[in-house]
């Protein structure tokens, strides 16, 4: 059967992981390399590693670190930042990525996606998307607006409206990743996480707000997600105390019921 | 030596580095004019079984691949859409494949299921053949595929549920592919791909 997968998504800056909140005042949590192989060896399903300067620096995502971290780490790698091109796809699989992350580039750019998908197939293209709570307008349906460029730029385009075109333009998975909620250890946006779940066909991620497994369960059991990104509960110097990848598990298999991966004994 | 084959979308680089993490010698080879020293091959896959077959006849495999192979036995292994394109035909692009085993591909039904198919699925293992040598039923592999393979009974080695049961990994002698990604797969996809690299070779 297949399992719901624990994701860890590093904010990457100069080679090493930060963590933000609400997409701001990023600290330093370690070295990417480091902290990569850490996860690896706590089990967890798959990383998202995300170059979040690169876009703003106008600069080529990091591959050399890319590739580093593609050598020690044998799960799946979506790397994304900064990425304009074809040929930034082909670099970035080529360092080692499995699968190519984009966000504001998707939005400035969708034929991106299409591109992505013909070249690579639609399994390799995630369009991740930024959305934050507004009053629900006739442009804004569902009340909740796409934003880019770190969320600090606004499109006046609606969330699901957005979700349903990535889809149809190629996406094969589609991250939706709440500016309100984004490390604030308060749970997850199910209402906008559910309502693109019900929206499109492939997997969807829930991402944003993670403090407690419950909040995990949640995504899984009510809004249908095919994966969770945790990242503050496992590493966030914020957090008062960490959770291993094992812990996590334990609690959704056996308080929740929810099939994942099994800890397999080194 | 093995050759891992590299054409334009595959994802070469991550198999080799795979390879290199369990220690056997490996390099890229991107023709069969490339392959004095290659006693065995590593076919990877991303993208679409269409244009992953016209790559392949692009560059001349597919006869090259078959007297090795098929003819000669070297060991070879395909991996995710190396495996769709071993058999007769994939509704991916209605492509006929390379035929070397029975079977067919065809679309997951997205009616019914999230597709593609993406994430950690559980194989009940089939048979006693030396590729799945060491690995219990209820193993757990990375699976990403919008399309799947069924084949006879006698070449399937594992399946894997995804709405209904599909081919996890088939296999006929020194014919040997993965549906899911050995190079992705952490110590699970390494320990398959160590027995493919071990395959033949006395114990």
């Amino acid at each position: 059967m297949l399992t719901t997968r624990l994701i860890a998504c590093l904010d990457v800056v100069e080679g090493n992981v930060t963590k933000a909140r609400r997409f701001e005042d990023n600290i330093v949590v370690g070295d990417v390399e480091t902290v990569v192989a850490g996860l690896y060896q706590q089990q967890i399903d798959e990383v998202i590693f995300y170059d979040i300067l690169a876009s703003a620096q106008n600069r080529r995502i990091d591959l050399e670190t890319v590739e580093r971290v593609a050598s020690r780490v044998f799960i799946p790698l979506t790397v994304g930042g900064g990425i304009k091109s074809l040929e930034d796809m082909h670099l970035v699989l080529d360092a080692g990525a499995e699968k190519i992350s984009m966000d504001s580039m998707a939005v400035k750019n969708p034929e991106l996606i299409t591109q992505g998908a013909n070249e690579f197939g639609r399994q390799c293209i995630v369009v991740s998307m930024q959305v934050k709570r507004v009053v629900p307008t006739a442009a804004i349906p569902s009340g909740y607006e796409v934003a880019i460029n770190g969320a600090r730029v606004f499109t006046g385009m609606d969330a699901v409206e957005w979700a349903r075109k990535a889809e149809a333009m190629g996406a094969g998975e589609i991250v939706v990743n709440s500016i309100d909620q984004d490390g604030t250890h308060q749970g997850y946006d199910l209402t906008i996480t559910k309502a693109i779940t019900d929206a499109v066909r492939v997997p969807v991620i829930a991402s944003g707000g993670a403090g407690t497994v419950a909040h995990i369960a949640a995504a899984v059991q009510e809004a249908d997600v095919s994966a969770a990104i945790v990242s503050s509960i496992l590493y966030s110097p914020r957090m008062e105390k960490l959770t291993t990848v094992a812990e996590l598990k334990a609690e959704l298999a056996h308080d929740y019921g929810i099939h994942v991966r099994p800890i397999v004994a080194a | 030596m093995i050759g891992v084959i590299s054409y334009q979308t595959g994802n070469a680089r991550s198999v080799l580095r795979a390879l290199a993490a369990i220690g056997a010698p490996a390099r890229l080879v991107a023709s069969p004019d490339d392959c004095d020293d290659i006693d065995r091959f590593v076919l990877p896959g991303v993208g679409a079984a269409d244009v992953t077959m016209k790559s392949l006849e692009e560059a001349g495999w597919p006869d090259y691949l078959r007297a090795r192979v098929v003819e000669g036995g070297a060991p070879f292994l395909g991996v995710c859409v190396g495996l769709q394109v071993l058999l007769d035909h994939s509704a991916e692009g209605d492509v006929d494949g390379l035929g070397w085993l029975s079977g067919e591909v065809r679309e997951f039904p997205s009616s019914e299921l999230r597709v593609p198919q993406m994430g950690w699925n559980s194989v009940d293992v089939k048979s006693t053949h030396p590729l799945l040598a060491g690995v219990p039923s209820d193993s757990y592999f990375y699976f990403v595929n919008s399309y799947f393979a069924t084949v006879g009974d006698d070449d399937l080695l594992a399946t894997t549920e995804y709405g209904a049961p599909f081919a996890a990994v088939i296999g006929r002698d020194n014919i040997m592919a993965t549906q899911f990604h050995v190079e992705k797969s952490g110590p699970a996809g390494l320990a398959v791909l160590t027995n493919f690299v071990n395959f033949g070779k006395a114990a």
